[in-house]
């Protein structure tokens, strides 16, 4: 392609530094991304229908939860994933605020709608799991208690970077919001783990024990590999569809409509 | 402009600030009465709606005084930067010279002043009103005054980055409450511990160390919000 003649004339550096430098080019982060995309949403497909029809048709029933345990074949992975994703979205937007990239900026704020998602399906699977298992759909738990204060944190962030309509003000604001709730998470985490203690004596243990068979587990670790690569191809996804947006008036884009065109 | 208000010193500019905030809000007196007002009527809503059996009311009165706090300080927190983002003295304060953080500090300072201080003066009042022991009385009274300037603190950062906007002060509350979460947790506990007779100075010391972060590291969020808001 013809838009990136500029980074290939600068000396040769460190071949993966100028990786680096070049995915924070959009032009070439979209021509890049592009490529594998299609890949990331194929491995993610295949492992999950690998991983579900493990875990919801071949490992037996749980002698304690019968069949409702399945559901935490997606209900944990959906929350380590709301955990793992804000951290990167906080990751990302302490780089982006530091070093001024504008691609990080672009990355972190795509990432919270889909942080917000996964919270929001771990609630919602966590409180139907809570039916059969605790007799109720909501309890105070320690833990879905801190989903929700985590989701009201996604709700912030997002929040902010639509009510701001300047995109990079919007995105640099809204960074700065996901990395004061990074610190406060797990002053968060802890004081309501301590205060459902406190109030409830002895909390009800969601997972059935330590020891759980490999038949069981297997299918879990591939659905929490799965929803790895469903992150990576919805992030990237999202940030080209942003970045289109974004750069409407710019010549690469133009480029890239032009190609698109028969 | 007064030679007072260019005082070449950090301390200088500290002081001559609170001062100039204290007496905008002095000239304004019923606009400083607001949280308070909105403070009392709150609270007086919960026994209409809960009932008046003192028992119960005692047993919730450390969360309802607790959460109107959080309330009347998120009203209160949209004039903390408000009308001097309006007329263009926040940017003014940003080129004096002076480090933002250290302004945002004194703008703090005085927010927690006109808006914290009466709310921790008004509890004694607001737990009697509650039928809170007598014995936890004093409890509530400590947690509000070491917590209300958290609030202020966590808050600023939340008011930092909504300034620009013009209807910031409903996303404001959706920013600033889930923060707001772990002291609450603390703050009340305390005081329930101190109802049932259990210890309750681990608390006021966990809540001491919230207000010594929260002072050490909020205000260069709140200078970093103010700067991108102004960009």
């Amino acid at each position: 392609m013809n838009t990136n003649i500029a980074i290939k004339d600068k000396p040769r550096k460190n071949a993966l530094v100028m990786f680096i430098h070049k995915l924070g080019s959009p032009p070439w982060f979209y021509d890049f991304t592009g490529k594998f995309i299609p890949w990331l949403w194929l491995i993610f497909g295949a492992l999950t229908i690998w991983g579900l029809y493990l875990g919801l048709v071949k490992a037996p029933a749980d002698y304690l939860q019968g069949e409702s345990f399945r559901i935490m074949y997606i209900h944990v992975p959906s929350a380590w994933m709301s955990m793992l994703i804000y951290t990167s979205m906080a990751v990302m937007g302490f780089i982006a605020l530091v070093w001024r990239i504008r691609m990080m900026e672009v990355l972190a704020m795509c990432s919270a709608p889909v942080g917000a998602a996964f919270t929001l399906v771990a609630l919602a699977t966590g409180s139907l799991w809570g039916r059969p298992t605790w007799g109720t759909y909501w309890v105070w738990d320690a833990r879905l208690t801190s989903e929700l204060v985590l989701l009201f944190l996604y709700l912030g962030v997002i929040g902010l970077y639509n009510a701001i309509d300047e995109p990079r003000k919007a995105a640099r604001a809204a960074c700065l919001l996901a990395l004061v709730g990074a610190v406060n998470l797990p002053i968060i985490h802890y004081s309501v783990k301590w205060w459902n203690t406190l109030h409830q004596g002895s909390s009800i243990s969601m997972t059935g024990g330590s020891n759980i068979d490999p038949s069981m587990l297997w299918p879990l670790l591939i659905m929490a590999f799965a929803v790895k690569f469903y992150y990576a191809a919805n992030l990237l996804t999202r940030a080209r569809v942003r970045l289109l947006e974004q750069d409407l008036r710019k010549g690469w884009v133009k480029n890239v409509v032009r190609e698109q065109k028969p | 402009m007064n030679p007072e208000y260019t005082a070449g010193s950090l301390s200088g500019a500290f002081a001559a600030l609170v001062r100039r905030d204290l007496l905008l809000a002095f000239r304004r007196r019923t606009e400083l009465l607001f949280p308070v007002i909105f403070l009392l009527v709150v609270i007086s809503l919960f026994p209409l709606g809960i009932g008046p059996s003192p028992q119960l009311l005692a047993r919730i009165a450390p969360g309802v005084i607790w959460i109107a706090a959080l309330l009347a300080t998120v009203i209160s927190l949209d004039a903390l930067f408000r009308s001097d983002f309006e007329d263009g003295t926040l940017e003014q304060f940003v080129i004096s010279g002076h480090p933002l953080t250290l302004i945002a500090l004194a703008k703090i300072a005085t927010h927690w002043l006109v808006a914290g201080l009466p709310i921790v003066l008004l509890s004694p009042l607001l737990a009697l009103w509650m039928n809170l022991p007598l014995e936890s009385l004093s409890v509530m009274v400590v947690t509000l005054a070491l917590g209300t300037p958290i609030l202020s603190l966590i808050g600023s950062i939340g008011v930092g980055l909504t300034i620009s906007l013009k209807r910031g002060g409903q996303l404001l509350s959706l920013l600033v409450f889930p923060l707001y979460v772990p002291i609450l947790i603390i703050a009340t506990a305390a005081v329930m511990a101190a109802s049932d007779g259990l210890p309750y100075v681990q608390f006021l010391g966990l809540l001491t160390a919230g207000l010594i972060t929260s002072v050490t590291l909020a205000p260069f969020a709140a200078a970093a919000a103010l700067k991108i808001s102004l960009s």
